[in-house]
């Protein structure tokens, strides 16, 4: 047996590490590490290394940079900034206050990342290295005990006691519907074949979610060995990653990981000196929502459009060119090293009875702190909101929470104290889904958001079948008319009949699921839709067509800013230091004069 | 062979495994409405009226992608079965135009067929069709994307029967369209116009241009080359109307070429086409009989013998015909010289 040679991370060394997930990467973050790295030279402060990492999950702060051993966090630094932190905080010992982290709801600054309310609350277990280590050395990935797991199962353990030991863990798949993990692999160890595949699920359709890209940028090496040991279980040789092209930057990394694990001998023929082999391929997807869908992903690869079929025959039966497959999410891999190493009863410690572990969201919306969030299930949404997001900007109150993205539901704000886990948000009428997490305040219309989730899935659909296809759209056509004030108080019958059975006769999880936002409006905020339908009203003005604008004379000194800003000139001038006058008749809505307006003069209802 | 043993609406029926439910009802007499199902195409599942109820399962699968297994309990007729095949119909009915009276698939269309099944008799949605453009490019064929109700047996036809490729799915959501590789028409396409998608088409999207109903039908074979398809010209006022390939013939299985579906008429009704033997008498051609024609032959010919001859066969003759002619090129006039233009 082939011993892995290990290495040690550069504890103690004083260390500038750069985040170069996309967010940062996408705000100088490579000219930044750059000046970084001439500046400390001109200074010849020789003992200060320059490292970058993935994604650190808190991408509205970025560019980030993370300064160890002290672990100190500085926040949207820019290359203007890089003088000034080199100067202060390593030539003079003096960290920079001036670019530190504040605390939005406290505005106090928060010198280290320990100390970050976004972080303090979450658990690392899947995102245990995103942030932490270099993604593009798998060295800093052996010294966290990466690959260990593989030289275990390849030399001590038979694929049995592999699965049984995910199957004890009670790993529930990460791509949406928490599909024992054990059992799928169970599946497709039983299913007699001469050759069988792995897929790894990186598509990451939901708008808005990044955790998949996230962990592939930032730690691609525990998906890599995740795959390898879910192939060893079920018995596959060849492995697939289904990622999408427009991810270059995990592409790129996730390439050269895989080529630095074959060249270490964990990939490829005979690894680590067993008789085991596996070879991994990248297929880039061209960003179709559907192609996350098994069967959809599958005829991707084939080169055929990605259009799903139906199921029976599984995946695990039949899958990619009608071999045994089994198909897995990026979390639900990265997960498996994990397991194997300390077992699966301590992983199946953290979350509750039927949800153990931890789940990433990608929290966003009208929320303090944005960015991924990893938390044990069972955590309520109230803690995520409030302790890990700092609640809602602005004094604003919560209205809503959406989670599981297109195919998920709107809960209310009084179900804030739903745990996270599958059932519970099944209850309710969401799903977990891959994992976003849209926080809504008073401000948001939820007719609105229903329509903007159907308009998404209507043009996502793939158009194989009749409900999805044709269905969505009368759907979407419906709730257009009801946001432009057209709507009929059948409608809401009519919207109800068609989500009931777009969800029992669609082929797949698409179809099945895209009601689900407007069931859930429907269910929890009907009298928002009554109001739009009978009184023609939207009370978070965000409607256009149902909103008028209004010059409130006492707050107008008719300086006119508003008069040039019309596109339609509905607005004119009553003389000087007159209030201006708006033409409703003119009127189209579009918010110009609102949104120029410095003195609140004009008034939406 | 062992049978399988399954209960459709309560009645008993024994099937070869792999059968699926669809084909199984089909056998024993019990109809299922269907619009993507074609026995000549693999399963599909998009259309979703062949939803049934099975014992056991949880969702309603389609039968024409379910497997038929020992013991299967499936009902065809449920109310909740019914609800959702007319919510399908009451579906691809608002995105259709309404125009059956004038639609050249009048009476053979199979969404009417379906429709009056399931007792749909008007449009209970609200419309959601656009217009949509028509492709003409094609000499033989209308393709009007309006009547489309994107079944994908052209395309599946295209993939599974021709090989050729030439059209799939395009755009996603209501968008999705049939076309060709980079949305051309047809004719800029690597379509090989053998109409094998329009004789598929279970509605007026992709419709043989000048076709009419004929009133009565005689089979044949195709006279274009020596595969032998067999046809049925379709009849009216003594001239061929339509033409459609033979489903029992073993030669092609209901299959056609271009020239087979589409060069027929013109050929056959062809004013200069010859019906009997010329014989060139100073300088012009008159008619004369067979046997007159056949004695100048023999007469000619006998004065040559063995390879001072060489005989060209023809194509267009059956295969039998072209037996005949190189039997009697070797054993009667001595050669082996014998060749064919079957290069067409
Ligand atoms: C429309 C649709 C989109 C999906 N998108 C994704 C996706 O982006 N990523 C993913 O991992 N799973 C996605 N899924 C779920 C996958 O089909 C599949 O169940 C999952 O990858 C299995 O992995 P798991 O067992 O690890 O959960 C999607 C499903 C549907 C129906
Ligand atoms: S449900 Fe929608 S996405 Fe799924 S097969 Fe049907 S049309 Fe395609
Ligand atoms: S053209 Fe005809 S066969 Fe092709 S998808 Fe449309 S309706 Fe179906």
């Amino acid at each position: 047996m082939a011993k892995i040679k290990t290495s040690k991370l550069s504890a103690g060394q004083r260390t500038v590490f750069l985040c170069h997930g996309t967010g940062c990467v996408s705000n100088e973050a490579f000219a930044i590490r750059k000046a970084f790295e001439k500046s400390i030279e001109r200074l010849q402060l020789t003992d200060i290394k320059v490292d970058f990492t993935g994604c650190h999950g808190f991408c509205e702060q970025g560019p980030i940079v993370f300064v160890q051993p002290e672990g100190i966090f500085y926040a949207h630094v820019s290359l203007d900034d890089v003088e000034e932190i080199v100067y202060s905080h390593f030539r003079d010992n003096k960290p920079l206050e001036r670019l530190m982290y504040k605390d939005p709801s406290s505005s106090e600054i928060v010198p280290y990342f320990k100390d970050i309310n976004f972080y303090k609350k979450q658990r690392h277990i899947v995102l245990r290295n995103c942030g932490r280590i270099n993604p593009e050395r798998i060295e800093d990935y052996i010294a966290t005990d990466g690959y260990q797991a593989l030289q275990k199962v390849l030399f001590s353990m038979t694929p049995h006691q592999v699965i049984d030991e995910v199957k004890i863990s009670g790993l529930r798949g990460r791509g949406g519907a928490g599909f024992p993990t054990a059992t799928k692999w169970q599946f497709c160890h039983d299913a007699p074949s001469d050759k069988k595949y792995l897929i790894c699920n990186a598509d990451e359709g939901d708008p808005g979610a990044f955790m998949d890209r996230s962990m592939m940028e930032g730690d691609p090496h525990s998906v890599i060995e995740g795959m390898a040991i879910a192939a060893y279980a079920t018995g596959a040789t060849e492995g697939y990653i289904y990622i999408r092209a427009e991810y270059p930057l995990a592409v790129n990394r996730t390439k050269f990981a895989i080529k630095e694990a074959e060249e270490r001998g964990f990939l490829g023929k005979n690894i680590l000196g067993s008789d085991f082999s596996l070879k991994i391929h990248i297929k880039e997807g061209a960003g179709a929502f559907v192609c996350g869908e098994e069967t959809a992903l599958i005829a991707s690869i084939e080169g055929r459009r990605g259009m799903p079929s139906s199921r029976p025959p599984f995946p695990t039966q039949s899958g990619l060119w009608g071999k045994p497959t089994n198909i897995n999410n990026v979390k639900t891999l990265a997960t498996v090293p994990l397991i194997i190493l300390h077992g699966g009863k301590s992983y199946s410690q953290t979350g509750t009875e039927k949800n153990r572990g931890t789940s990433i969201f990608a929290l966003t919306g009208k929320i303090n702190c944005m960015g991924l969030v990893e938390v044990p299930m069972g955590t309520k949404l109230a803690d995520i909101i409030f302790d890990i997001g700092g609640g809602i900007p602005n004094g604003k109150k919560l209205k809503a929470v959406q989670t599981g993205g297109p195919s998920g539901g709107c809960l209310p704000a009084n179900m804030i104290n739903l745990p996270v886990e599958y059932e519970a948000f099944a209850n309710a009428g969401s799903i977990m889904g891959s994992g976003g997490m849209v926080v809504m305040d008073e401000d948001t219309c939820m007719v609105d958001v229903a329509r903007f989730f159907i308009s998404f899935t209507q043009s996502e659909s793939c158009g194989k079948c009749v409900p999805c296809r044709l269905g969505t759209k009368q759907m979407l056509n419906i709730l257009e008319n009801i946001c432009q004030g057209r709507g009929n108080i059948t409608d809401i019958d009519l919207l109800q009949n068609l989500a009931q059975s777009i969800k029992v006769s669609s082929l797949c999880g698409l179809g099945q699921t895209a009601p689900n936002p407007v069931l859930t409006t429907l269910s929890y905020f009907r009298d928002e839709y009554e109001e739009h339908i009978n009184d023609r009203r939207c009370r978070a003005a965000v409607c256009t067509g149902l909103v008028t604008y209004s010059i409130i004379a006492e707050k107008c000194p008719g300086c006119g800013l508003c008069i040039r800003e019309c596109p339609v000139q509905a607005v004119t001038s009553s003389g000087k230091k007159k209030p201006v006058i708006l033409d409703q008749s003119k009127c189209t809505k579009c918010g110009a004069c609102f949104n120029i307006c410095r003195l609140g003069a004009i008034a939406v209802k | 062979m062992n049978y399988l043993r399954l209960n459709i609406n309560s009645r008993e029926i024994k099937v070869k495994p792999g059968t699926t439910v669809l084909q199984a009802a089909q056998a024993s007499g019990t109809y299922i409405p269907t619009l993507c199902a074609d026995p000549d195409l693999k399963p599909h599942g998009g259309c979703r009226l062949c939803i049934v109820e099975v014992k056991g399962m949880r969702n309603m699968p389609t039968a024409c992608t379910t497997i038929v297994s020992e013991d299967m309990v499936v009902n065809t007729e449920t109310e909740a079965v019914h609800k959702e095949r007319r919510s399908v119909i009451d579906l691809i009915i608002a995105d259709h135009p309404m125009d059956c009276l004038t639609c050249i698939k009048n009476q053979r269309c199979e969404l009417q067929d379906v429709a009056a099944y399931l007792g749909i008799t008007e449009r209970n949605l609200p419309r959601t069709i656009k217009q949509k453009p028509i492709d003409d490019s094609n000499p033989f064929f209308t393709f009007n994307h309006n009547y489309c109700i994107l079944c994908q047996r052209c395309t599946r036809t295209c993939d599974e029967i021709t090989g050729v490729n030439a059209i799939e799915i395009i755009n996603r959501g209501y968008n999705s369209k049939v076309s060709t590789f980079g949305d051309k028409p047809l004719m800029e396409s690597i379509c090989k116009s053998c109409g094998e998608c329009v004789a598929r088409c279970p509605v007026a999207a992709l419709v043989a241009k000048n076709s009419i109903m004929p009133t009565s039908k005689i089979e044949t074979t195709c006279p274009y080359c020596g595969v032998g398809c067999m046809m049925e010209l379709g009849i009216r006022n003594g001239k061929i109307v339509s033409v459609e390939g033979s489903r029992s013939s073993q030669a092609n299985n209901g299959r056609l070429c271009v020239k087979g579906r589409y060069g027929i008429a013109d050929f056959v009704q062809h004013p200069e086409r010859l019906v009997q033997p010329l014989l060139r008498k100073s300088n012009t051609l008159i008619e004369t009989s067979w046997e007159e024609a056949l004695n100048i032959v023999a007469q000619k010919l006998s004065a040559y013998s063995g390879d001072q001859i060489a005989v060209i066969a023809s194509a267009k003759c059956t295969n039998e015909d072209n037996y005949i002619v190189q039997k009697f090129a070797r054993s009667v006039l001595g050669t082996n010289n014998i060749d064919h233009c079957a290069r067409l």
